[in-house]
């Protein structure tokens, strides 16, 4: 593709980058990335996208802002509460960069819509807070072959990893069910520091950016933890298992579920 | 023998808030079953009523998923790590 000069200055830190290169930094502008949630995982990741000029971006979510949000969602802002947060992000997506064709999903994912939504998108980056919501993220990605780059948070502690079709595991070879909703605290129970979603986002926003450059070594196996109070990173190995009921040999989950809504943790 | 188990932020509570702690066995299983003597509740918490891990968390021998291994039967040693990792859902709201 031809840069025009503009783009030539905007991506200039990119482009001397060896392993980037223009031809790097074209891939980029020709991306589809969706980002479910425009929450605390997906506003880091969305910002850092769009400035690295990510041409297509996706953003799918119902909720509006709120003021327990500004401690971490930093697409948003005070002056836009009560506004519909896939609207607050394209706002400030398309301020940074005016490249991103940015694409709003004003609604909740449902086995129903999910497979339209995804139609358009590559990479779809899982922000969500609820279990029901990744399962089906996860199912769907697995029976369309798009690659999921996962992140989750819980008050200091983060994890994220890439489940890619195939080439690795999916969420259910490492939790097969979700855990039953009796057993979860709610979100706003659990709390977070607001900083930890934009580490463990802006990694969800790394591995995306490897992906669609084609360098490095994805986190496809790896599971990266992140402990903020030790100030400590650890990764362990995924397997595919071969018994998944979605991705194994043999699979027994062959249409996506729409799980009873509930988010947070094991309690 | 002793090893070091990595406690996970929601099961902290029954640890006295702990994140690490020690525990004696020379299997996965012994050291569930000392873990709970030390810190009553935390394996029905982990286990299901068979004693095997829930299927929601998953126990990590260093760097390995011990489902890829021997399961609870796993043999640990000296040195050895282990962490519980639950599955977790934040992110959005």
């Amino acid at each position: 593709m031809d840069f025009t000069d503009e783009q030539i200055e905007r991506y200039s830190r990119h482009i001397i980058l060896p392993e980037v290169g223009g031809i790097g930094q074209a891939k980029m502008l020709a991306a589809r990335v969706l980002l479910i949630g425009a929450g605390g995982l997906g506003s880091p990741a969305g910002y850092y996208l769009a400035a690295a000029g990510v041409g297509n971006i996706g953003i799918v979510d119902f909720d509006t802002v709120e003021l327990s949000n500004l401690q971490r969602q930093i697409l948003h802002s005070t002056e836009r509460l009560g506004q519909l947060k896939t609207e607050s992000a394209k706002k400030t997506i398309t301020a940074l960069n005016p490249d991103v064709n940015v694409q709003l999903f004003n609604e909740r994912l449902t086995s129903a819509n999910i497979l339209d939504i995804f139609a358009g998108y590559d990479y779809i980056l899982d922000g969500t807070d609820n279990f029901s919501t990744r399962y089906l993220i996860n199912d769907a990605c697995v029976m369309t072959g798009k690659t999921n780059i996962h992140g989750s948070i819980l008050r200091f502690e983060g994890q994220a990893t890439v489940f890619k079709a195939k080439a690795g595991p999916c969420y259910r070879c490492l939790y097969p069910e979700p855990p039953p909703p009796g057993m979860v605290p709610n979100c706003q129970e659990g709390g977070v520091l607001g900083v930890l979603a934009g580490i463990i986002g802006n990694i969800q926003a790394v591995e995306t950016l490897k992906m669609i450059v084609g360098i490095g070594e994805p986190l496809i196996g790896k599971l990266l933890l992140y402990d903020a109070l030790k100030t400590e990173f650890r990764k362990l190995n995924l397997k595919r298992d071969v018994n998944c009921p979605v991705c194994g040999d043999n699979p027994t989950i062959t249409e996506l579920i729409d799980y009873e809504e509930f988010c947070g943790v094991p309690e | 023998m002793a090893v070091k188990v990595r406690i996970p932020t929601p099961l902290m509570k029954l640890t006295n808030n702990q994140s690490e702690v020690s525990a004696e066995g020379s299997t996965i299983a012994d050291i569930l079953n000392n873990l709970e003597s030390q810190y009553s509740g935390i394996k029905e918490r982990i286990c299901d009523e068979s004693g095997a891990p829930r299927r929601f968390i998953n126990i990590y021998l260093n760097e390995e998923d011990i489902r890829f291994l021997d399961g609870e039967k796993t043999g640990v040693k000296e040195g050895d790590e282990i962490s519980i990792i639950p599955a977790i859902a934040g992110g959005a709201r």
